[in-house]
């Protein structure tokens, strides 16, 4: 039998709304602690405080760290663990010798690597971390977790950015369609629940509004208008999740240049707390079209967690030693090594 | 014929499995130079994507990390990993590659750790973007190498998910129906899995490696397809790629 085409709109049209009222229902599959409050109207309270007023945000790495990272805070760092990472700012949350931190292990590498080596996090939301990708496991952030000084809650990339998502989007939680089934959810504070619409099963995870972050870029004006180049990662939603936000840049630009370039303005100055021209802020990570990971660099940080001594003595050099980035700069090969560095990011290079 | 090594046959094996016009979301290593190797020979419109931000682009050689400016050099898009992972969870990421220190004969895979949870003895890095990418994608690919310890049934914790317990479970447990484990490529061969029983199945068996070293090196019993075939080695022209425009550096073919 075939069916009859009705072409009438009353008749060809499909209604998927809901059926009646049922009650909200999860499961709660995630056992792991939940270390930072996703609810939106307090952190609706928080963003409305914030001032919106368009100022000369610049300051020293010092200063902003001293500010705006505390003993306690949970802190998040933009990039991708050895790219674009906010390494100045790192250096000194380790100088200043920050305690008890909470972590974002969002993709977090070598970003991490240096949090744990100045033992500064005790707490973290786990998706990648103690890895530095295809370099090998660093044995001082394997360390810290496999002896319980660091506790750690499971989360994946993905699910660990729409928590970010979650927060920008001034919400508390995202269903997202991975994690179930599997033991990475259980050990998450994720919950189970069904859509209302389709009836099918999600994962909800909670937002993450972090204390403070810190996110490198390439371009800012005095005020936090940024600009960044190549992929943003999570950074987007970071910027917007974050109660407080400094911003290290390579370069401080004019204002009048970011109202020519608009649309390539990413952050906007009112989610920004403090500006510091730091250039090559990154480094030992890449930076898009500017300089390439030093992999030297990399590799010997991994050699010298081997041996207690010589860390310690690794450590005092490249940052209780140093006062700020220039310093590690230099004893690690100065303009020489940049100037390398460039040549290989843009395959200039000739080894 | 030319004389190869065990990372050159599961590079090009892995490679044959990648279908013109699709798209793979890939990591560093010996994915990527599978990846790489499909472009440049059988399916030279396949799309490549990395899960911080890059897509489509030219590789001028073997990125280092998933984010570097390597994995979106003369892209078609530098963007961001929740547009790259929202777009696996709307259905458009044919392949992905996974790795992990554990298997079970389902295809589930342990990145996370060995021992206990709150003190383990091992921590590995988690589950990075693998979750996501063995949840989203629709088919799901390893190249590792084969022994005992690594394909065993008692794995310590289920990083991300392959077939679970069986045939139905992904979907019962609420992931999308349709995806999961496609092709697992090891040293001594590369196996699917049965539709009825969703467990691990020999289809090829590589050059001069018998059924009993297969055997020896994994933990659980192995399914085999009525007709196990010989892995056909890489071509000349697969090994001339691989070698001088792939990996000249043998960063990845090099490895022991």
């Amino acid at each position: 039998m075939s069916k009859k085409v009705v072409v009438n709109h009353e008749y060809s049209r499909v209604d998927y709304s809901v059926s009646g009222d049922q009650e909200v229902k999860y499961i709660k599959v995630g056992h792991r602690p939940l270390y930072s409050n996703p609810d939106a109207d307090e952190a609706r309270e928080h963003f409305h405080a914030k001032s919106r007023r368009m100022i000369d945000k610049t300051a020293t790495v010092k200063e902003a760290v001293a500010k705006y990272v505390h003993d306690g805070d949970y802190f998040a760092a933009g990039g991708f663990g050895s790219n674009r990472i906010p390494a100045a700012v790192l250096h000194e949350i380790v100088r200043q010798k920050k305690k008890n931190l909470g972590f974002a292990g969002h993709t977090s590498t070598h970003d991490m690597q240096i949090l744990i080596a100045g033992k500064c996090i005790n707490r973290c939301d786990a998706a990648y971390i103690v890895g530095l990708e295809a370099r090998g496991l660093s044995k001082v952030s394997r360390k810290g977790f496999e002896n319980g000084e660091i506790e750690s809650t499971e989360w994946s990339n993905a699910t660990l950015a729409w928590r970010y998502k979650a927060a920008a989007m001034g919400l508390s939680f995202l269903p997202a369609r991975s994690l179930l089934g599997t033991d990475t959810i259980n050990y998450s504070a994720a919950v189970q629940m069904s859509c209302p619409f389709t009836g099918k099963k999600y994962a909800a995870v909670p937002a993450l509004y972090p204390d403070v972050a810190a996110i490198h870029v390439h371009r800012s004006d005095i005020y936090g208008n940024c600009q960044i180049q190549g992929i943003a990662v999570s950074d987007l939603d970071l910027a917007r999740a974050a109660k407080h936000l400094i911003i290290t840049t390579e370069k401080i630009i004019h204002n009048d240049e970011i109202r020519q370039t608009p649309h390539s303005t990413v952050i906007p100055y009112y989610l920004v707390d403090a500006v510091i021209e730091v250039p090559y802020g990154a480094y030992p990570s890449n930076m898009a079209y500017e300089y390439f990971t030093d992999e030297d660099h990399l590799m010997e940080w991994l050699k010298a967690e081997k041996d207690e001594e010589e860390f310690k003595n690794f450590m005092d050099k490249n940052i209780y030693n140093c006062k700020d980035h220039w310093d590690y700069l230099k004893v690690n090969g100065g303009l020489e090594r940049l100037n390398e560095l460039k040549a290989q990011e843009n395959l200039t290079d000739r080894r | 014929m030319s004389e190869y090594n065990g990372m050159e046959l599961m590079i090009c094996l892995a490679s044959r499995y990648l279908q013109d016009d699709g798209t793979v979301v890939v990591g560093t290593g010996a994915p990527c130079a599978a990846a790489m190797l499909a472009q440049r020979t059988r399916a030279p419109k396949l799309m490549i994507m990395f899960e911080a931000g890059g897509v489509g682009p030219q590789l001028p050689s073997m990125p280092i990390s998933v984010g570097d400016s390597r994995t979106y050099y003369k892209g078609l898009v530098s963007t961001s990993m929740p547009e790259i992972m929202e777009t696996c969870q709307r259905g458009m990421a044919d392949y992905t590659f996974l790795g992990g220190a554990q298997i079970d004969m389902y295809g589930n895979i342990n990145s996370t750790h060995i021992g206990d949870y709150e003190r383990p003895k091992v921590r590995f890095p988690g589950s990075g973007g693998a979750n996501d990418l063995a949840s989203l994608c629709w088919k799901t690919m390893m190249i590792t190498p084969q022994d005992k310890n690594r394909f065993t049934n008692n794995i310590n914790f289920i990083t991300s998910p392959g077939y679970l317990t069986g045939k139905g479970a992904r979907e019962k447990a609420g992931l999308p129906p349709g995806g999961g484990p496609y092709k697992i490529i090891t040293n001594l061969t590369v196996m699917g899995f049965d539709e009825e029983t969703c467990r691990m199945r020999v289809e090829l068996v590589h050059p001069g490696v018998t059924r009993e070293q297969i055997i020896e090196n994994t933990g659980f019993e192995l399914l085999w397809a009525d007709e196990v075939f010989e892995s056909a080695p890489p071509s000349e022209e697969e090994l001339e790629i691989l070698r001088s425009e792939v990996d000249p550096r043998r960063y990845i073919i090099g490895r022991k």
